[in-house]
């Protein structure tokens, strides 16, 4: 299986990194918003693509096609992310191209889930919060990603 | 040394002047402090916008203590690296964040016991006061990965055929 692994900057990327012994007899690529974090995942394949929130339009466009050029030239049969924008542009890429997705909502999400993350609902093939009194139907808990 | 880190993008003032106005009450203890630049004037300290990650880590690792605000990527760092931390959640009717997530994340992570938290500057402030007479202590420690309740549940989604 050729895993996608994406993430923004900050509390996602640690998150995201936690989840490595998941990816194990894979082939990986990791995803971020910082080129200099390739150094925070030595030995796997790393690619940047630009920052963008929701608070800028022209940036989200931009940033969504580098996802999706990223997404069809690597391939991948899955697509897992911790958050946030880019994460939940990659989830929408797989959905459109029948790609395997799953998005773990931040467990700094503790009181509801993030708006990427109730987004990622509709696209995604998987959701999970790190919060057993946030799960439901559409989202599932299976613990968390400190312990 | 104290390492007080609060995020790159939006200024943390109220958590600054805090610290800033309990200062003497450190007795001289070095202190490293990164935050977004704003208009408030620290008087007793400098700071600093962005540390490299290399240099970040070598802070972390040598803290007795970070202070910061409630940013997932900073308490999980120090529940890995078994460091005391105090947080102050942004709140976002002052600006300082977009919802009010980190008060919602402290809030959980004080009622299971993890962190130190202070809820409002004057909470902050009397916490640093007796740091001298009570240091504060790691709550919480964790090893490099999640749990494997939801390493084995992804596991088995991504073998799904």
């Amino acid at each position: 299986m050729k895993i996608l692994a994406i993430a923004s900057t900050g509390g996602h990327w640690i998150q995201l990194l936690r989840l490595k012994p998941a990816f194990q007899d894979n082939d990986v690529v990791f995803v971020s918003t910082k080129p200099n974090f390739a150094s925070t995942v030595n030995g796997y394949a790393f690619h940047a693509v630009p920052d963008a929130s929701r608070w800028n339009k022209l940036q989200l466009i931009h940033s969504f096609f580098k996802v999706w050029k990223l997404i069809s030239t690597t391939k991948p049969d899955v697509i897992i992310t911790t958050g946030a924008a880019p994460g939940l542009m990659a989830v929408i890429v797989g959905k459109i191209r029948n790609i395997k997705t799953v998005w773990i909502d931040s467990i700094a999400n503790a009181e509801k889930l993030s708006m990427s993350g109730r987004l990622a609902t509709y696209f995604s093939d998987k959701v999970y919060t790190q919060w057993l009194h946030l799960a439901n139907d559409k989202v599932v808990f299976s613990g968390n990603i400190i312990q | 040394m104290i390492f007080v880190t609060t995020g790159t993008q939006i200024p943390f003032d109220r958590l600054i002047r805090a610290i800033d106005e309990v200062y003497p009450y450190f007795g001289g203890i070095e202190l490293i402090v990164q935050v977004a630049e704003s208009g408030y004037k620290v008087e007793n300290f400098t700071t600093r916008e962005f540390i490299p990650p290399k240099e970040f880590d070598d802070y972390f690792n040598r803290a007795e203590l970070i202070i910061s605000h409630a940013g997932m990527g900073t308490i999980i760092s120090a529940f890995v690296k078994n460091k005391p931390i105090l947080v102050m959640p942004r709140l976002a009717k002052y600006g300082e964040h977009r919802n009010d997530h980190q008060l919602a994340t402290a809030t959980r992570f004080d009622e299971l016991g993890y962190i130190n938290v202070a809820y409002t500057e004057e909470e902050l402030k009397e916490k640093l006061k007796s740091l001298q007479r009570t240091p504060l202590k790691p709550l919480f420690n964790i090893d490099d990965y999640a749990s494997k309740e939801l390493i084995t549940s992804l596991q088995s989604f991504i073998n799904l055929k």
